[in-house]
């Protein structure tokens, strides 16, 4: 049932990429439960609005955790406590009256900030961009049965293939890596008859251009994993230095 | 405004080959001196985008997304249809055809209907050859089921997450020619207006979301795939930033608006929660194979649903329609339920929902099988609700979920600006006055890979490869309305949010031209819009300025074209007094409460073109002409 509580939030505002920022207290009352919790930042926006003061710009689109572009880090923990939940799918029923939250963006060096909660995810498109896809033209494609996959196969294909580029993985890994973010779409292509073809220059092309664009090395600390929301497995790195490596003694 | 719908001669099924031979080319090497700008990255856009620069074409592709992956495209669940027969169960080109078309209510034009189904199959060929997960059977061919009704199956599915398998598809061929060099793209762009110049689409003028700066930029061709205008209802399941600016400006610069009163209602969303509620979230229709949609018998009735006995319960679809049931089409299942919460028998706290039941079904079968069949559904309604609907019944109600009107383009896919093309759900020209599930994956896909790419030659072909300036009095004039506009937005500075007038809008559409329209409902509509308006650019107050990245800002602009669309859906709603397909006028139903079609005086398409500021718009249409398919009437008692 609806309940209404009230909270103090501590929000990361910042105005620009180029000045810094700061922790701004914000007290919030009568919040619906059944809220989500960009829903209550939309609320607190509103009352910024009327009050002449600028609203927390933040990232959302979709709302309902598959679009990717909604993200912030809650209480420490990139989209917050809940398991397998984008933050846009994260409701106010799980915190409690009078409780003190705290908002950051995204942190990495590779995801610098925008504006407030706003980050710049381009990284992730130049590293698609360098190879994570298959390299087949508009209407050069056989009969779709004529490429059988072991169901198996394209099971596990798939589960890779859920990433929605969020970037909480990098938010969340202490040294800001990538690795699972490349590392399912690595396996997703690989695991395919379809991907096989150009595995090497691949898993070579990803990983050059993802050590480009600065982000950490993995060193297999197993937070990206916790806290997907798509529950995406640390296996995908796994697969994917197994292709680096392949690559690499051919 | 001239409609030509330029549609081949010929028998149906040989109209598009016999089209595509006659089709002008560009020569391999002069193909490089055309740039054409492709605006929205979904489906449509971003197939459209890749193909041509795969064929050699520059192309320069623009996003309002921070990535051209996030396009709300992805966010289609159930599936894609094709007539591959894999099933063995005798279907075919022809069948798909028909049902399109009978689905469309007879309200769209057989000859681009049949040219989609015929090229349904190549789509699953491209998508699969990409690396598309769609389901497998373990000898590992490809999957198939039965969706929304259809007799056969020709449903390909990924999962619940089919929109997103397939956008992942179409950005990788994006991204691959980004990385060629031959797609430039610009992310973070909102189109803001069309540059006409001597009669033909010359360019566009963009704000660029971080900066806030107002760009200009030049092309040969431009194709608009910026989707479709369900947040004119505020409410939808419509991603936030969805909007229609793209496409309203367009149309204020001369392209024909074509049947703008076609919207499609879905039956099974989680319902509003209250006035903070952002967005509503649609769960497949698959659950009603399974669920029992019920209210109390009695008004007002407070009691939860486990104390509601049976005979005091009301299985109103299945009273009303014993043969077909749970399983009605999504607008008679939508308007039925909306009667019931009218009726004053809604559930839940708000009053504005129906129970959707699985009790018997998992008597029947089984939690376990239960779980297996809707799974993710049931989680994603916990998630959301905070109810476990394996212990209590779901509550749902109808949301907005997509619009099949659009801008009206011919049978090459462009509009009535010559050199302007529209794909996807931006046009309005397969699904006539009703879209099928599973076809609008379908047709964004076709358009963009395997019709555009054709056509668009035709048109390039005939035009000089000059060189493409910005610095023109055309240019300047245009980008300096937008500028003008942004900052009348900023400086009004009055005492109401922007999602105030959303809000309010949203309310006036659905209580008035959503799913049951009368010519009063209307005609309050077309009074109390233009007062919201007036209203909006008095007491708008936009926060911020405009050389910052302000998502208000950008908001209020969208929200400004929105107070003019949903006038004009009033306006071409009250116009069409029948009944058809998801436009449903009280007047015109048939004994069974069905849609009821007047063919004699409405099998038009009906297009509105801009004539000024406070002016009414001017109709025209472009009779529909049925050589091939017999029209009758929907039942489904």
């Amino acid at each position: 049932m609806e309940k209404l509580i009230n909270l103090t939030l501590k929000i990361w505002r910042q105005k620009n990429a180029k000045s810094s920022g700061k922790m701004v207290e914000y007290h919030v009352k009568d919040v619906s439960t059944e809220m989500s919790f960009l829903e209550m930042l939309d609320v607190l926006n509103e009352d910024l609005s009327l009050k002449g003061d600028d609203p927390v710009e933040f990232d959302s689109d979709c709302r309902e955790g598959i679009c990717g572009t909604c993200g912030v880090v809650i209480n420490g923990i990139a989209h917050g406590e809940q398991k397998a939940t984008t933050v846009c799918q994260l409701h106010m029923r799980h915190f409690k009256d009078g409780e003190t939250i705290t908002i950051e963006p995204w942190r990495a060096r590779a995801f610098p900030v925008i504006k407030d909660l706003v980050v710049d995810r381009k990284a992730f498109d130049r590293i698609m961009a360098s190879g994570g896809y298959i390299s087949i033209k508009t209407g050069s494609a056989a009969e779709a049965n004529s490429i059988l996959i072991p169901k198996e196969d394209s099971d596990l294909a798939m589960d890779m293939a859920a990433c929605i580029g969020c970037g909480a993985c990098v938010a969340s890994c202490p040294n800001a890596s990538a690795s699972l973010f490349v590392g399912a779409k690595i396996s997703q292509l690989s695991l395919l008859p379809q991907g096989k073809i150009e595995a090497k220059q691949r898993a070579e092309n990803m990983v050059a251009q993802m050590d480009a664009e600065m982000f950490g090395a993995c060193t297999n600390i197993q937070e990206c994993e916790a806290v997907c929301p798509k529950e995406i497995s640390i296996s995908g790195i796994a697969r994917m230095r197994r292709e680096y490596f392949k690559a690499a003694v051919k | 405004m001239k409609l030509d719908s330029k549609i081949p001669d010929g028998p149906l099924t040989e109209k598009w080959d016999n089209h595509k031979e006659k089709i002008k080319l560009v020569n391999p090497k002069n193909k490089r001196k055309y740039t054409v700008l492709v605006v929205g990255t979904g489906l449509a856009g971003a197939s459209a985008a890749a193909s041509l620069a795969e064929m050699g074409y520059n192309v320069k592709s623009f996003c309002i997304q921070d990535s051209a992956r996030r396009a709300h495209s992805i966010a289609a669940q159930g599936g894609i249809n094709a007539a591959k027969n894999y099933p063995n169960d005798n279907d075919n080109i022809w069948r798909l055809f028909y049902d399109t078309i009978k689905g469309g209510d007879y309200r769209s034009r057989e000859a681009n209907v049949y040219r989609l189904a015929q090229v349904s199959n190549n789509i699953i060929d491209q998508a699969t050859a990409q690396g598309v997960h769609f389901a497998r059977e373990y000898g590992g061919n490809l999957a198939n089921r039965s969706f929304g009704g259809a007799q056969v199956s020709r449903t390909f599915y990924a999962r619940g997450q089919t929109g997103q398998q397939l956008l992942l598809g179409t950005y990788s061929s994006l991204m691959r020619q980004v990385k060629t060099g031959m797609v430039e793209l610009f992310e973070l762009r909102e189109m803001l207006d069309l540059v006409v110049e001597d009669g033909k689409a010359r360019g566009i003028i963009v704000r660029n979301l971080v900066t806030g700066e107002i760009e200009r930029y030049a092309g040969h061709s431009v194709v608009l795939a910026t989707g479709g205008y369900g947040t004119v209802f505020y409410l939808s399941t419509n991603a936030v930033n969805s909007n229609a600016t793209a496409a309203w400006r367009t149309h204020k610069r001369g392209a024909g608006f074509a049947n703008p009163c076609y919207t499609q209602i879905h039956p099974t969303c989680i319902p509003v929660s209250g006035d903070h509620q952002s967005k509503l979230t649609l769960m497949s229709e698959s659950l009603r194979n399974d669920g029992r949609i019920w209210v109390s018998k009695k008004k007002g009735d407070k009691r939860a649903a486990k104390d509601i006995p049976e005979d005091e319960r009301d299985y109103f679809l299945e009273r009303k329609y014993p043969s077909f049931g749970n399983l009605v089409p999504r607008d008679v299942a939508s308007r039925n339920a909306k009667e019931a919460c009218d009726d004053g028998r809604g559930v839940g706290s708000t009053g504005l929902a129906v129970y959707l039941d699985f009790e018997e079904a998992i008597k029947t079968f089984g939690e376990n099988v239960i779980r297996e069949r809707y799974g993710n559904l049931f989680d994603m309604y916990e998630k959301i609700t905070g109810e476990n609907p394996y212990k209590v019944p779901m509550r749902i109600y109808p949301a907005v979920h997509y619009t099949m009107g659009g801008l009206w383009v011919d049978y090459n896919l462009m509009s009535t600006i010559p050199g302007l093309y529209v794909a996807g759900e931006a046009n309005f020209s397969d699904h006539g006055a009703n879209r099928l599930g599973a076809s609008a994956l379908m047709q964004g896909l076709a358009d963009g890979y395997f019709v555009l790419p054709y056509t668009i030659n035709d048109y390039l072909a005939g035009v000089d490869a000059d060189e493409l300036k910005t610095d023109t009095e055309q240019f300047k004039t245009v980008e300096n309305e937008v500028v003008e506009k942004n900052k009348k937005l900023l400086s009004i500075n009055g005492n109401k949010t922007i999602r105030t007038f959303h809000r309010e809008l949203g309310h006036i559409m659905w209580e008035n031209v959503g799913m049951a329209r009368t010519e009063e409902s209307l005609k309050k509509a077309l009074v109390e819009i233009p007062k919201l308006r007036e209203d909006f650019w008095q007491n708008v107050k936009v926060p911020g300025t405009g050389e910052e990245l302000n998502k208000n800002l950008e908001m209020a602009g969208r929200v400004a074209d929105l107070l003019e669309l949903g006038e004009l859906m009033a306006r071409d709603a009250l116009n069409r007094a029948e009944s058809c397909g998801g436009h449903f006028r009280l007047e015109s139903q048939t004994e069974e409460g069905e849609a009821k079609r007047d063919d004699e005086n409405f099998s038009y398409a009906a297009v509105w073109e801009y004539k000024g500021e406070g002016k009414n718009p001017e109709l025209h249409k472009e009779e529909l002409v049925f050589e091939n398919v017999k029209l009758t009437q929907r039942s489904y008692k």
